[in-house]
């Protein structure tokens, strides 16, 4: 197998630097971490990092980014500070229960792992591992399979901290959970960030996961969640990403669905410079319902990855997934979905589409919408498209008298709608809405803050059409 | 002709029919009257062979034979005929084949030959004559595309070709307009012979003022609670199904 | 129900009827493969230089190429030391006439269906027969001559039209393209050529019938068409094999080029010696074909009706270079016991204006496992390119497996790219109705899965529809037909 020299480098680099602060990597751990550590350690020593010549990386090249000259930071904590010095949402009357991770450590303003009143516990992972080691012990690792990719692996490894979540059983959290991961730093930095959240028994949680930079140096971020949602329960799950264009985000999210489960993920992706979800869900017990969601709008030399592996492990399950996207420029995106009905796993209901609206000849899209099924009593189908606006509806709108641009403004809007739409929270929704025709109109940049924070003063959106007119 | 007695019959625990009794005669017309989920469908599917109803008790015999014991194709080919209320879309097989299918197989049971392709173009022709259809139907995938009207009228269609002894029609009538149900109550009349029997399950009077029934019996929850002739139906249609209630208890 | 799952059974446990052997004497090269076994072929068959040369190039790539592993398939690795690159039946020179030709061999292609004589006198079809790896017989010759058309032993071109075949050979699949490809052009034996000149619109549809009958006889057949200018000609192809215990590899190539305003129609129907219930025995069936759409609105049009082989690795593909140029597939693949299906096709739009349609349906029975995997690719100066792909599973029965998987790649602004894909099993409500009708579930399963498969098999010639129909319902129904 040829590998190039670059990788090996860096793939070195984290093996000695490994070995080399064993002592610091090891220091807050319980013992079924380390030993998920070094089991870890030992796939990525074999594996390395993903390449091109792999099925699930043909279409997303990390050569590049992984070329960079990168700092890591092992030692740290979770510190104090003012978070809303580095962060605020502006959202109007978007009341959440915020908390904050920057450069993959925990920051707080009070305590690092707080108890709400109804019982639900926030806060730093490092400090969770002493504070709970039993949940830890009972589902750290457990979802996150380190044999199968090289980046999960890495981060099993390495991670430090990150966000913990416990909901007890019966518990519906009302206010909204923000988890912000910042990076702010001048220099180049490899960031591994590692978030458990567990859902007890008829619990309710929504969850809304923003990835901003702030910096323009080259970050790279290795993400991973890992999610476990025990029966009856219900998250609403939604993650912002509006990062820079020197920037690497992997977002490794592992959800594990039990019996009578409902979950909902919305990706929503305005910028990034190279971005790759992976989002994998396991439904592990009947009648989970499962929505995946994406929507991606990118443009210059952005690239943009979701993969979305669906296990339908038991039957009577139900699952959908609805991507789409708008390629600008020579921007590139990729979608696979993958979705496995096991053998005995009779009435599955599993969906897949993914439509693609191409702008220039320089955007490519690679699509892959799988199925692979062993149960004969099921319902699948996928479809995936691309294409260009409807020409037809063009004509029809300007026949109306709006003018070209709008036109096509309206057309690319209408087109995003579907994702949009099934945002349950309405404020965000709205913002995100604005959000999307600013980026349309190329009007939305980096914010110096959050994805729902724009420094720049609040345009009113000239955005004259009547839609319930066409 | 057709036999039952004392049928109880259940799915999943529920019972929905309850110890029934139904004799019909060579030649009769019978029909089988009632509000929506009395069991008027159940009953023709247990005629017809359906199996996902449990049989708690009772017995069915067509024609000396024990019903209840014999594969619906073999129901078939013993001259039982089932008109579905929703007939169900095969697509990609043709009318033809699949209608000179079904005659062959019948023609196998009975010891006769293969029915030779032109005989049995002529006798789709001379169906199709018979009861008013258009010709392109035959030629399109089994229901596939088809309105409800259409559906219908391809029910008796087959019907006319297969030339049953005892049928079945499960609410013929349902989701058509006044036009398709002269023309479905025409068929059925016109295939009418002193052999062969019909039950004409419906929901309505106004089929019956088409198709005049011998007898008309009335379901209700899962029982024959009144048989009379057919100025039964008129008294249904004048008082209701409420007024039933009082009959069944 | 659990009737219906014996019936099942039953319908989808059948016996391969074109199982026999012929006990015919055959010219048998060593097993194992090495230069020397190359030079040996290529001398047995009078090759001119830089056929040999074509042959030791593409042999020594195979040797640095990998088995490819991509593919959902799980089979023993393949000794390909321990096979009989060459079998030919003994036979006299060249056969003149149908008399000279061994009664033995005439024997087993009447025992196929296909006889030469039959065939030469009736139907109108002229038919090329390979066995192991030979080409037997073509029939019709005069009247292809008449229209100045090719159809003949790819060795009988080597010979007479060298600059055709020259020119052509590797053109559309090259010798490096793939594992199988390589080892192919390194080692095929025999199989079928055609030219059409401008202009010409074949009259007869032209055939190709292959049988492996040697036993650990690997079949290296490979197939040259090439569709001059506003030219038209419809083939087909069919394959049978005896009932072996081991597995035989078929590594096949089929090349076709379609220039200016010229159609070729490739129709196959695949009946391999599929192995026993049990997994034992079987083809393993690993074949390139692929075309290329050469010229201006030329059109390739792939169909194929997959019921045989243990193991079916193939993506018939179109290469859409001229501008307007059109790519079809239309594909039936039926798997049943522990056969294992990987299939599909590669739409490459390069020219303008191309078009492209894919119909695959893939029907799954016993413990069997059958992939659709099909690339669509739009490049950038495919402007205005159109893709329609429909990929729909039917699974008989809850052991076995159906898979799609898709890849759409798109670099232009102005093509549109459509993909749609279904699984669904037959209810039982479509069962209950045939019933009623007097159908039993044997035969109604029949109809249906010919019903689901219609859109494909209208699309063969009408020779081979009937053949096909027939074949779908024994692949699954026993003796029924």
């Amino acid at each position: 197998m040829e590998t190039n020299t670059l990788d090996i480098s860096l793939k070195d680099r984290m093996i000695s630097l490994f070995e080399d602060k064993k002592d610091q990597i090891f220091k807050n751990d319980i013992k079924p971490v380390s030993a998920l550590r070094n089991e870890a350690f030992e796939a990525f020593t074999k594996m390395g990092f993903p390449h091109t010549k792999m099925e699930k990386w043909r279409s997303t090249s990390l050569e590049e980014t992984l070329a960079k000259d990168y700092n890591f930071r092992i030692e740290g904590a979770p510190r104090q500070t003012n978070v809303e010095k580095i962060f605020e949402c502006e959202i109007p009357d978007f009341d959440t229960y915020m908390v904050a991770q920057l450069n993959g450590w925990y920051v707080y303003r009070k305590a690092p792992l707080r108890t709400l009143p109804n019982g639900t516990i926030v806060g730093s992972l490092a400090q969770a591992m002493q504070e709970y080691p039993e949940l830890i012990s009972k589902h750290y690792g457990k979802y996150a399979d380190y044999n199968e990719n090289g980046l999960t692996a890495l981060n099993t490894a390495f991670a430090q901290d990150g966000i913990f979540i416990y909901v007890p059983d019966g518990v519906e959290v009302e206010k909204p959970l923000q988890m912000v991961n910042i990076i702010d730093s001048d220099e180049n930095l490899f960031i591994q960030s590692r978030n458990l959240v567990i859902m007890g028994k008829n619990s309710k949680l929504t969850l809304l996961q923003c990835d901003d930079s702030v910096h323009h140096r080259y970050t790279f971020l290795n993400a991973l969640t890992e999610v476990y949602v025990d029966e009856n329960s219900t998250l609403d799950h939604y993650k912002l990403q509006n990062k820079d264009d020197s920037s690497t985000l992997i977002n490794n999210v592992y959800l594990h669905q039990e019996a009578n489960s409902n979950v909902t993920t919305n990706a929503i992706t305005l910028n990034g410079g190279l971005i790759r979800n992976d989002t994998h869900v396991t439904l592990n017990g009947r009648n989970c319902t499962a929505n995946v969601y994406g929507l991606y709008l990118v443009d210059r030399e952005q690239h943009v990855d979701n993969h979305v592996f669906i296990d339908h492990a038991t039957p009577d399950s139900y699952s959908n997934e609805q991507f789409k996207g708008i390629l600008d420029d020579s921007s590139s995106a990729v979608f696979n979905g993958h979705i496995l009905v096991r053998k005995d796993s009779q009435h599955t209901n599993a969906y897949q589409n993914n439509k693609n609206i191409l702008l220039t000849d320089k955007a490519t899209v690679d699509t892959q919408p799988f199925l692979e099924i062993y149960a004969d009593d099921v319902k699948c189908s996928h479809g995936a498209t691309v294409g260009q606006l409807d020409q037809q509806a063009m004509f029809y709108i300007r026949s109306r008298g709006i003018s070209k641009e709008n036109a096509r403004m309206l057309l690319m809007y209408a087109f995003t709608a579907e994702v949009v739409n099934k945002i349950s929270i309405e404020n965000l929704r709205e913002r995100i809405d604005d959000m999307v025709k600013k980026r349309l109109r190329g009007e939305l940049s980096i914010c110096d803050q959050c994805v729902l924070h724009c420094n720049h003063p609040e345009k009113e959106l000239k955005f004259n059409i009547d839609m319930t007119k066409i | 002709m057709l036999s039952i007695k004392n049928l109880s019959v259940s799915i999943e625990g529920k019972q929905i029919l309850k110890k029934l009794n139904l004799e019909v005669e060579k030649g009769e017309v019978h029909a089988i009257m009632g509000p929506n989920g009395t069991g008027k469908s159940t009953l023709a599917s247990i005629i017809a062979g359906r199996d996902f109803f449990d049989i708690d008790e009772g017995e069915v015999f067509y024609k000396g034979q024990n019903l209840l014991e014999m594969d619906p194709e073999e129901r078939a080919r013993e001259g039982i005929f089932l008109g579905f209320q929703y007939p169900v879309e095969i697509p990609g097989v043709s009318m033809n084949n699949f209608l000179r299918t079904a005659l062959n197989e019948q023609r196998k049971y009975h010891g006769l030959d293969p029915m030779s392709a032109s005989d049995f173009i002529a006798r789709m022709e001379e169906k199709k004559k018979m009861l008013d259809m258009q010709s392109n139907l035959t030629k399109r995938s089994v229901n596939e595309g088809f309105s409800g009207g259409e559906k219908k009228k391809n029910e008796i269609f087959q019907m006319a070709v297969l030339e049953p002894q005892l049928a079945i029609l499960d609410e013929t009538d349902s989701g058509l307009d006044i036009d398709a149900l002269k023309i479905v109550a025409n068929g059925v009349n016109k295939l009418r012979k002193p052999d062969n029997s019909t039950i004409v399950i419906t929901h309505y009077q106004r089929l019956l003022d088409y198709i005049i029934p011998d007898v008309v019996h009335v379901l209700y929850d899962g029982r024959i609670v009144k048989t009379g002739g057919k100025e039964l139906a008129l008294e249904l249609e004048e008082k209701g199904y409420e007024w039933l209630k009082e009959h069944a208890y | 129900m659990a009737n219906d799952d014996k019936i099942l059974e039953q319908v989808t446990n059948n016996e391969y009827k074109y199982g026999f052997y012929t006990d015919i004497e055959t010219d048998k090269a060593p097993k194992g493969l090495n230069e020397d076994i190359i030079r040996m072929i290529s001398q047995k068959k009078n090759e001119p230089e830089w056929m040999l040369e074509f042959r030791l190039d593409s042999y020594r790539k195979w040797l640095k190429m990998e088995e490819p592993e991509w593919a959902h398939i799980y089979h023993k690795p393949i000794e390909y030391q321990d096979i009989h690159y060459y079998a030919a039946p003994k036979k006299k020179k060249n056969p003149k006439g149908l008399d000279e030709v061994d009664p033995e061999l005439l024997d087993t292609f009447n025992k196929l269906g296909i006889s030469l004589e039959e065939q030469k006198r009736l139907t109108g079809v002229a038919v090329d027969a390979v066995m192991d790896s030979v080409s037997v017989k073509t029939t019709f010759q005069d009247t292809l001559q008449k229209h100045g058309i090719i159809f003949c032993s790819f060795s009988e071109a080597v010979q007479n039209h060298p600059e055709l075949v020259r020119k052509h050979l590797g053109s559309v699949v090259p010798n490096n393209d793939n594992y199988f490809a390589a080892l192919n052009s390194a080692v095929f034996t025999d199989g079928s050529f055609v030219y059409i000149p401008k202009g010409v619109r074949c009259p007869v549809e032209l055939s190709t019938y292959f049988r492996i009958n040697a036993a650990n006889t690997g079949q290296f057949e490979r197939t040259l068409i090439v569709g001059d200018e506003q030219s038209y000609v419809s083939y087909l192809e069919g394959c049978t094999a005896p009932m072996r215990d081991e597995n035989q590899l078929h590594a096949a190539i089929v090349e076709i080029v379609a220039l200016k305003d010229a159609e070729v129609k490739y129709s196959t129907v695949q009946n391999w010696y599929p192995g026993n219930e049990n997994g034992e025995g079987g083809i393993y069936n690993f074949v390139t074909k692929r075309g290329l759409a050469k010229g201006h609105n030329s059109k390739i049009s792939w169909t194929q009706v997959e019921t045989g082989s243990a193991i079916t690795w193939k993506y018939p593909s179109c290469v859409l270079l001229g501008d307007n140029s059109v790519g079809e597939f239309y594909s039936v693949a039926v798997t049943n016991n522990r056969q294992q299906a990987d299939t599909g096709t590669k739409m490459i739009h390069i020219g303008k204006n191309t078009k492209s349609t894919i119909i695959s349906k893939g029907i799954s029975a016993g413990y069997s496992e059958n992939s659709y995997r099909g690339l669509v690719k739009m490049t950038k100066n495919a402007h205005n390119s159109r893709n329609f792909s429909q990929c729909d599973s039917l699974l008989l029965g809850d052991k076995c497996g159906a898979h799609t998987w898709p890849y759409i790649k798109a670099q232009n602004t102005s093509s549109v790219v459509e993909h749609e894909a279904t699984t669904s099993k037959i209810s039982d409500d479509q069962l209950f109705y045939c019933n009623q009708r007097g159908i039993d579930t044997e035969n109604a399963i029949g109809l249906i899965v010919n019903g689901y498969a219609k859109e494909v098999l209208n699309k063969l010639p009408m020779e081979f529809a009937v053949e096909a129909q027939k074949l779908l319902s024994i692949s699954l129904e026993g003796s029924v037909g």
